[in-house]
């Protein structure tokens, strides 16, 4: 997408996307966030706009691969490396689930990139969105989990925006209500 | 007698599991949908038993964290096979890694690489129960990390009471918000010491969602909490809605004096957890 795509892109938005995407968990975040560091190159370029959090379950199919079932996985593991990475790799968009730290949310801000929620669990229906593995590295090294994927993806969806370059933040609006609602039974258990 | 093959119907249930959510979490599930009164929260429902269809339709693995293979065996102390248990049980575990499959998700905690295959020290967690008769009832479970990771053991003072064992749900449920993927099935273990009330809501998960505990007053437990889960409003995946919990599952035990255990876990929605029972003549069957 456009940078002013991504800029527009508002909490409460339902997206559908079709293009190239990457995965990246733990392990990946803090390689890209050396390699970067160090300046040395990176295992594809150019990098796609768009990152899933997401260890996807995959299978061997001839000289490829199929993906099975590919949810998202708890994104709030990723806070402390995302924001590092946005910039440098020009990312539009994150999707994950359970949302991200105020450090990532004030990168997404300055830098007019947003954050997706994806239904966990979903794997199977996600999976159906993913028409081509274009790509596995790492993959001995870390593992298929942790392996970073390039894949091809039409209608993949629904996603969510929670997360947005103007402040709005669902996570927050929830935890507020939440909030408001435990104090009330508290006082009732007690 | 006939010598059970054991490895292939634990395979099978390990593929039964990994596909095809449970009826009981599956009516939870639509009954849920029906409750709730926001697109949002209906949409992540509808999403969720989409997924559900797609994943029985094509026999592919609901959610792709199929979690590190976990394995409750209640043994008939008289039961004649006891002897194959052991060998049976990782062997599965590898043959339905690549034949399901399953997700290789075992890592070396010091070198952190993955073997590929969920083998590894330690691994699969068998939690070993001697029960009377001669029948071997082997429990297995998939459960992805993302609620696991949302696990806590609260040692609470005693005078505290039930009114702060509540209190220590609700607060954990709170802070958890969408991580373990809600609506979620909420174990609680009670009493026992540190390991033993973790222990006792593990053995919650192989529950159905419905199921009161024998005991009236932790079948009340269970009812109260549920309610209250519910009222928070944290909502399915944590995004606001009235269907927070699909059911609490209590279990206790007696406690030591000083001390007032718990120990909750959080099921995630997609609930993965099948029975292979073997009987004294060696019939095994996924039940």
């Amino acid at each position: 997408m456009t940078d002013e795509e991504a800029r527009s892109l508002r909490v409460g938005d339902v997206l559908y996307i079709s293009g190239l995407l990457f995965t990246a968990r733990d392990a990946a975040h803090r390689l890209f966030a050396d390699r970067l560091a160090k300046g040395e190159e990176l295992p594809f370029a150019p990098v796609p706009d768009v990152v899933y959090h997401c260890g996807p379950l995959a299978v061997r199919d001839g000289a490829g691969w199929r993906v099975l079932s590919a949810g998202p996985t708890s994104s709030t593991r990723l806070d402390p490396y995302a924001p590092a990475l946005i910039s440098p790799l020009g990312l539009h968009l994150l999707i994950g689930k359970g949302g991200m730290g105020e450090r990532t949310e004030a990168t997404l801000r300055e830098c007019g990139a947003a954050y997706a929620h994806s239904t966990g669990g979903a794997g199977a229906l996600a999976a159906r969105a993913i028409t081509e593995v274009e790509g596995v590295f790492w993959l001995e090294e870390l593992g298929m989990p942790e392996a970073v994927w390039l894949l091809r993806v039409r209608r993949f969806g629904p996603l969510l925006v929670a997360i947005d370059s103007a402040g709005g933040n669902l996570y927050r609006e929830v935890a507020q209500q939440v909030e408001t609602q435990r104090r009330a039974i508290t006082e009732r258990i007690g | 007698m006939v010598k059970p093959d054991l490895v292939s119907h634990l395979v099978s249930g390990l593929r039964v599991a990994a596909i095809r959510l449970p009826s009981d979490v599956a009516r939870a599930l639509a009954q849920a949908q029906a409750r709730e009164d926001t697109p949002r929260a209906q949409s992540e429902l509808a999403t969720m038993l989409a997924a559900v269809d797609v994943a029985c339709a094509g026999s592919v693995p609901l959610c792709q964290d199929t979690g590190i293979p976990t394995f409750f065996v209640e043994a008939g102390e008289r039961s004649p096979h006891l002897s194959l248990l052991r060998e049976a049980i990782p062997a599965a575990v590898g043959r339905a890694t690549r034949e399901v499959p399953l997700r290789p998700n075992s890592v070396d905690p010091f070198s952190g690489r993955n073997p590929g295959d969920n083998s590894g020290r330690g691994l699969p967690p068998i939690d070993w129960q001697l029960v009377p008769g001669d029948d071997v009832r082997i429990h297995l479970r998939l459960k992805g990390g993302g609620s696991d990771n949302v696990s806590a053991l609260c040692m609470l003072p005693p005078n505290a009471g039930l009114a702060a064992v509540k209190d220590a749900v609700l607060d954990h449920v709170v802070a958890s918000a969408g991580n373990p993927c809600p609506p979620t099935i909420v174990a609680v273990g009670i009493g026992g010491g540190s390991a033993l009330c973790l222990r006792l809501a593990e053995r919650t998960l192989w529950r159905a969602v419905g199921e009161r505990h024998p005991d009236a007053r932790a079948a009340a437990l269970e009812e109260e909490l549920l309610a209250l889960v519910n009222e928070t409003g944290l909502g399915p995946m944590g995004l606001g809605g009235r269907t927070t919990a699909l059911d609490v599952h209590v279990e206790y035990a007696f406690r030591h004096p000083a001390s007032l255990p718990v120990g909750i876990l959080l099921q995630c929605w997609a609930a993965r957890r099948a029975t292979v029972r073997v009987d004294r003549r060696g019939k095994v069957e996924v039940v």
